[in-house]
């Protein structure tokens, strides 16, 4: 296999693959959050705040996965 | 279409090479600092227009601040160079995206062949610049640890030597530091980065329409990831100050 096409492939596996898990995880995250905004409209607030700072980390995840397709593909 | 990971760079001061980016920086700050001068003189006990505006942000930022962080007195020293890391990394991000960036370049030879080299680039779509923010962001968390809780007391989390489990969590948290700058680059550099190609690919493949909702996204994803930088670093800065079990 010439190097040109595996590059290719290893580039769309990398994010591929590597957006698996944070897919799911960020899921998981948003569906316990708003249950738990469902259960207590008072602590909404606090709630959101923390979901966002929750999905940024489990979204650098797949922003890890991302980089690295984009090194095998243009480096 | 040519995307490169590294910034390119367009000219040299003596041995120092200046980027695309930082070029972009420096016209970044030049701005801010114009509409603060602007906005700050004639400074009235009741804001009108861009003083107005200028204080809406400052006191935004300010209350964020002060909710995390209960301690008033760390929360008072801390706080410029948290607006700095918000302003500095929102107003990079959304300015990327203006016409121009990107797109106005010169085309240079390089080994052998023609490449087009874009006069402006957004700054955090640089690896040098987020690198800096976060070296800057985690050394300021040791330092806030230190001054606060005293230096036996900081490294105590780190070097716990009453059990054999709780010295390998000690190291863990040591490599977790470490491990910080490099989530905290990686996080800003892969999403300003990846819009920007991502900007590019559609762009090419549909130039009309179709890029509109994608600049809606990059904008969003520019504020969020601001507000995200600055939110973990208060939580760091939090999570320092407290002592270890």
């Amino acid at each position: 296999m010439e190097p040109e096409s595996a590059k290719f492939i290893g580039a769309a596996l990398a994010i591929g693959l590597g957006a698996l898990g944070p897919g799911i995880g960020l899921g998981l995250l948003a569906g316990k959050g708003l249950e738990a905004i469902g259960r207590n409209p008072e602590a909404s607030s606090k709630i959101q705040t923390n979901m966002i700072l929750m999905g940024a980390f489990t979204e650098a995840i797949a922003i890890y996965a991302l980089v690295v397709a984009l090194i095998i593909k243009f480096v | 279409m040519e995307i490169s990971i590294n910034a390119e760079t367009i000219f040299y001061i003596g041995d120092f090479p200046v980027t695309n980016s930082l070029l972009a920086t420096s016209l970044i700050v030049v701005v801010l600092a114009v509409v603060t001068f602007i906005g700050t003189r004639n400074m009235k006990s009741k804001p009108k227009g861009l003083q107005n505006v200028l204080e809406m942000i400052v006191e935004s930022i300010h209350k964020l601040t002060h909710n995390v962080i209960d301690n008033n007195k760390v929360a008072k020293i801390i706080f410029p160079l948290i607006a700095t890391f918000f302003i500095f990394i929102i107003v990079n991000n959304w300015a990327g995206l203006i016409p121009g960036f990107g797109s106005i370049g010169v085309y240079e030879m390089k080994e052998g062949h023609e490449v087009f080299v874009p006069l402006l680039r957004s700054a955090n779509a640089d690896l040098n610049t987020t690198i800096m923010l976060s070296l800057l962001s985690v050394i300021v968390i040791q330092i806030i640890g230190i001054a606060i809780i005293g230096p036996m007391k900081y490294s105590k989390k780190f070097f716990n030597f009453s059990s054999p489990i709780l010295f390998f969590v000690g190291i863990l948290e040591l490599i977790s530091e470490f491990i910080k700058v490099i989530s905290f680059s990686f996080r800003l550099f892969g999403n300003v980065f990846a819009g920007e190609v991502l900007l590019v690919v559609i762009t090419m493949l549909v130039p009309y329409i179709l890029p509109i909702p994608f600049y809606g996204l990059e904008l969003f994803v520019g504020f969020i990831q601001a507000l995200v930088f600055t939110m973990l670093t208060l939580v760091f800065i939090k999570m320092a100050t407290i002592e270890a079990h």
